[in-house]
């Protein structure tokens, strides 16, 4: 044995320990649509070459050409369509049109500090009156920026989804331990289930002007009546999953839950809701795909603060940038639910302990 | 009224001509809503140049998607009020389309609207247009030279449609005044077909401002009337042709309020007179030096939150021009007017001929007298809270007091026929004779039943 063996047999063992990591890390990498990550560092650490070239070329190279050549064939054929706002854009204008609503944006922020000076002017006005009671933080007046209807989108598909899920859930199970109760939901699960979000609309902006009349509350009544569309439409793929998950349980386990006489909340939490768990899953990613198209739509007709709005915006303005800003939208409204669903996607792989995704 | 006056006047004479208190609040944050069009420009300006913040207000604007949406919203208190069509208050006042006492205590502006016709439309009227010494066409152009192409459309079997923004907009009464004025009938409303289209030459439909060029385009509507910048847009686009102005058919005709739900005013006076303070003062900064801020103005407006169609289409008709034709550039110093002629006072005359139009075209279903015009002028138009404004501002040293009419009686003096293109003057004191005046028209005690005038 040389000095040169032994070195040889630590190597060895910290490449071997560096593959149980990658492989380990791998299962992240899959679920965040990183795949292509693994065969790089396995070849980076020294693995077959060829073979991880191979994967390298089917994980990385081919969705990347295939994205290339999306763009070049957009870039090619968009001047060829002349409308009345002159021809549709192409990635560059669209680019140019994202970097000028990032500088509007700062320029926003900007004017919105200057906004929260004479807040606190006023604030300090009234607290040397002596009426602190008046004293309260007021939001910015100003037109939002782009990140800010942004965010106020995403603040508003997820409250919907939590109302949402909170609701069909326990509904499902219900739907699941309980034949009658699945009997008794089956016919309204299938007519509201098939009901557009321009259809709930009127009635959701009625109903909620009605009941939260109050105009300084938590929420704004606006956001309220996209995030209540949002529940609406978005809850029975959760409800219609969660009740298949929970009717589809082993009998043997069921059976088992007998024998102990274990009680309902028990049976639910220990048997019920683990067994489900993957359905519910697949239920809630499909909720919240639909309830971010939903929330468009909503927002669109409503004109509630957010993308939706932005995108009705510029289709009214009409001027010569507002086709390069909708379709910049329409590019993020894609790449936001993606990474809605991406999210969602490792959730699930994180209680299920499973490979069903 | 006289007696607030007096005491205003009292008031004034006492006080230092120094700064007066600032105003106690009810609210001093709310959102006003408007739709994407010039005459928002008050608005916009009130914000950007600070007059709002001067009144101790933080005011979100909000754009709303028509103006339908625009008045729910109002009446049900997201938005504290909005940039409304003058017939709206008047209409939801007495229960016309929706009920709900909806008050204003200024105007916006003046003029402001135009006419477009398609391109094809343009062609086919042209040889029926009388022409200048240099070929232009001569102006104001007649409904007249419509008539033909309705009449070739008739003969090819197709409906001759046009649209106008909302069925109580002065868009709406300004295309049925150009078309009756050329012997056009545009159709009647009856309280069983409120499509307006009893008796139609020419179809009227609905289509929002911003959404005109676009429907004009795709060939469902073959003209419109509306407001800017949607007339000079069909003229950069190349797709109309504007034929005449609102100015043209009756000059410094009145157009948008500021409209407030009479709740929101009894309960909020202070806040009311703060709103109306800092739109006064930003109609009299659109307009003062001889229009010298409105390059300014058309900055503001282009920008996306507000108007947001391109600089050159806002700036065709803000900076006392018009294009009609493609080319044909016209100077019309008076096509929007902020401040000057009072524009901003809230004439109960002005609501009399928008109601005047209303029972012209069977809105009004019966016969009123003429106390009943005044009456519902009187609960909707407040001139009261705006000469109380006005006198703050005068005191503050923001405002002349020799511009404004302190002394009316909400009547402006009759219009005189040379202002007008039909030439039939106008008194809002005497509605029903003015009715009996327009050759097309319900008049009297006629009522418009089963799809047919009657009476």
């Amino acid at each position: 044995m040389t000095i040169a063996d032994s070195d040889f047999a630590t190597t060895e063992a910290r490449r071997a320990r560096l593959f149980t990591r990658i492989n380990a890390a791998d299962k992240w990498l899959q679920m965040l649509g990183l795949a292509w990550i693994t065969p790089v560092l396995k070849a980076a650490v020294g693995d077959n070459p060829r073979a991880q070239l191979v994967e390298i070329w089917r994980l990385l190279l081919v969705p990347l050409l295939a994205v290339i050549g999306f763009v070049a064939l957009w870039g090619v054929m968009a001047p060829k369509v002349q409308t009345s706002l002159g021809v549709i854009p192409g990635p560059g204008q669209v680019w140019a049109e994202m970097v000028n609503l990032h500088h509007d944006a700062k320029a926003k922020s900007e004017k919105k500090a200057a906004f929260q000076i004479r807040v606190d002017a006023r604030n300090e006005k009234l607290i040397a009156q002596g009426r602190p009671e008046q004293v309260r933080d007021i939001a910015y007046t100003g037109a939002p920026s782009y990140y800010d209807q942004i965010w106020t989108s995403i603040k508003t598909v997820g409250f919907g989804f939590l109302i949402a899920s909170a609701i069909a859930i326990p509904l499902g199970i219900l739907g699941g331990l309980s034949p009658t109760a699945s009997a008794a939901m089956n016919p309204l699960v299938q007519i509201f289930k098939p009901v557009s979000p321009l259809a709930w609309l009127p009635i959701v902006t009625m109903v909620v002007s009605a009941l939260y009349v109050t105009n300084d509350g938590m929420f704004t009544k606006s956001f309220m009546v996209s995030a209540v569309t949002v529940t609406l439409c978005s809850m029975w793929p959760t409800l219609i999953n969660t009740s298949l998950g929970v009717a589809s349980i082993d009998k043997d386990l069921i059976n088992v839950s007998k024998v102990l006489k274990m009680s309902l909340w028990s049976k639910i939490t220990k048997l019920v809701l683990p067994s489900a768990l993957p359905l519910i899953f697949t239920g809630l990613r499909l909720s919240l795909g639909v309830g971010w198209m939903v929330l468009i739509a909503a927002e669109m007709l409503a004109q509630n603060p957010g993308l939706g709005k932005f995108v009705w915006d510029e289709f009214q303005n009409g001027s010569s940038q507002s086709l390069a800003r909708i379709i910049l939208a329409v590019l993020t409204i894609g790449l936001i639910g993606m990474m809605l669903d991406r999210v969602m996607c490792a959730l699930q792989s994180l209680f299920t302990f499973s490979n069903n995704r | 009224m006289k007696r607030t006056l007096c005491t205003l006047a009292i008031a004034t004479a006492l006080a230092t001509p120094a700064l007066s208190a600032p105003l106690e609040l009810e609210q001093d944050v709310l959102t006003l809503g408007f739709i994407k069009l010039t005459d928002m420009a008050p608005l916009a300006v009130a914000y950007e140049q600070g007059f709002f913040d001067d009144e101790g207000l933080f005011v979100t604007l909000e754009s709303q998607a028509n103006w339908k949406v625009l008045l729910d919203r109002v009446i049900d208190g997201q938005l504290a009020g909005a940039h409304m069509l003058a017939g709206q208050p008047l209409a939801a006042t007495m229960g016309y389309g929706t009920q709900a006492h909806i008050v204003t205590p200024i105007s916006m502006d003046l003029n402001g609207n135009g006419i477009t016709v398609s391109q094809s439309v343009w062609d086919s009227m042209r040889p029926h247009i009388p022409s200048q010494a240099d070929g232009r066409p001569q102006h104001p152009i007649s409904a007249r030279a419509l008539a033909p192409v309705i009449e070739q459309f008739n003969a090819e079997g197709r409906a001759f449609n046009m649209g106008m923004v909302f069925p109580v907009s002065t868009h709406n009464y300004e295309l049925r005044y150009w078309l009756a004025a050329g012997g056009i009938n545009p159709g009647y409303y009856s309280a069983q077909d409120i499509t307006g289209q009893i008796d139609a030459d020419v179809f009227l439909s609905v289509t929002p401002p911003p959404q005109m060029p676009a429907t004009l385009e795709a060939g469902t509507i073959n003209g419109y009337s509306v407001g800017e910048p949607w007339n000079q847009q069909a003229v950069i686009k190349g797709i109309g042709v504007p034929v005449i102005t609102d100015y043209e058919l009756w000059k410094n005709n009145p157009e948008k309020v500021l409209g407030f739900s009479a709740k929101f005013v009894e309960e909020n006076p202070n806040t009311t007179l703060a709103v109306v303070k800092a739109l006064i003062r930003a109609a009299i900064w659109l307009d003062e030096d001889n229009n010298a801020n409105r390059e300014a103005a058309v900055d503001t407006l282009s920008r996306r939150e507000y108007v947001g169609a391109d600089r050159e289409v806002i700036a065709a008709s803000m900076t006392g021009s018009f294009e009609y034709e493609s080319g044909d550039i016209r100077p019309i110093p008076d096509f929007n007017v902020f401040f000057r002629y009072n524009a901003t006072y809230p004439f109960y005359s002005d609501a009399v001929w928008t109601l005047t139009q209303m029972r012209r075209w069977g809105q009004i279903a019966d016969a009123k007298p003429d106390s009943w015009y005044d009456e519902l002028a009187r609960s909707v138009y407040k001139p009261d809270i705006y000469l109380q404004a006005a006198q703050m501002l005068v005191d503050e040293g923001h405002a002349e007091a020799a511009d404004f009419p302190w002394t009316s009686d909400g009547y402006k003096s009759p219009t005189p026929a040379a202002d007008v293109i039909d030439g039939i003057p106008f008194d809002g004191r005497t509605p029903n004779a003015y009715l009996d005046s327009l050759p097309i028209g319900l008049k009297g005690t006629q009522t418009v039943n089963d799809g047919a005038v009657h009476g």
